[in-house]
């Protein structure tokens, strides 16, 4: 049996789930939600690379590396904003970051 | 076979490995299997021919990403044990969640395949994955590879500017003050006569 392309689909299916399935159950813990969303892009990134590996097209590579950009960046910025927040307040928990009121 | 066995291995070490980011009592434990996971993302893409997106993501992911979430999570004095309540209460729910989601997807990926597995194209062997990469990366998508590295430039200020914290009362250089520095207000010309100390 060949490895073809819905393999790999099915792959990325998974981890997303599992990565939806870590934000609902880790609700309190900002770090590990944070996580979550990392293995949520990679699901991406694997779904973008197997179809350009399948349809011969660069394309589908090129934006797994602008993905992995932004998910780069998003995590600077995102632990960062954890640690100002945890100087200011003293803790982490995701129930008491609601100052604004949203 | 042997990329079956490989593709086979891999994904289940990293389904099994991102399963356990999500149900691990320690976060740092978490990190350490996000790192397993991402190691063994990139053999897959290696699998699908991706040389250059794997060893990218090997780079970024481990090499920084990973690093920058030890440090916080090192670095933050919190009671992890606490932030793990409420796990079972919430469980049951999540379930449904991703059994809904999951079954979503395959109804969809059933719906596009229609039973067959699609076999894999391979982009003709002369030119490295690294080659046809540069190829378009640099001609027809040049304004995003900038557009990205300015991401990472707003990103890269962005953290510096929130993490930076000016501090009162620490010792720190003053270089216009050193400049500023002259022979006349540095040395004072004192008299002293004899038998008399400089104190006094």
């Amino acid at each position: 049996m060949t490895i073809g392309l819905s393999h790999y689909l099915i792959v990325a299916a998974i981890l997303f789930v599992i990565g939806v399935f870590g934000i609902f159950v880790n609700r309190k813990n900002v770090i590990i939600i944070l996580m979550c969303i990392e293995l949520i892009l990679l699901a991406v990134n694997i779904n973008f690379v197997a179809f350009s590996t399948h349809l011969g097209d660069m394309g589908g590579q090129i934006f797994a590396l602008f993905v992995l950009t932004v998910a780069a960046a998003e995590a600077a910025v995102g632990l960062a904003i954890l640690v100002v927040y945890f100087r200011n307040r003293g803790n982490i928990a995701v129930e008491d970051i609601d100052l604004m009121k949203g | 076979m042997l990329v079956t066995i490989s593709f086979y291995l891999l994904a289940f070490v990293a389904i099994a490995s991102a399963m356990m980011v999500v149900v691990s009592r320690n976060p740092v434990h978490s990190v350490m299997f996000l790192i397993v996971t991402f190691i063994s993302a990139a053999g897959l893409f290696i699998l699908m021919g991706a040389e250059f997106i794997a060893l990218l993501l090997v780079m970024v992911y481990v090499g920084a990403v990973a690093v920058l979430f030890l440090f916080v999570v090192m670095m933050l004095d919190v009671d992890f044990v606490e932030l793990k309540q409420g796990f079972l209460q919430y469980l049951p729910f999540g379930f449904v969640l991703a059994l809904i989601l999951l079954a979503e997807m395959i109804m969809v990926g059933a719906a596009y395949f229609s039973g067959e597995s699609k076999k894999m194209v391979k982009f003709d062997s002369e030119k490295s994955n690294l080659e046809r990469f540069g190829e378009v990366l640099y001609t027809e998508y040049a304004f995003f590879f900038e557009a990205a590295g300015l991401v990472l430039l707003v990103a890269m200020i962005g953290a510096i500017v929130l993490t930076l914290r000016e501090r009162e009362g620490v010792k720190k250089q003053d270089v216009s003050k050193q400049i500023a520095r002259t022979p006349e207000t540095a040395i004072e010309m004192v008299d002293l006569e004899s038998g008399k100390g400089v104190g006094s």
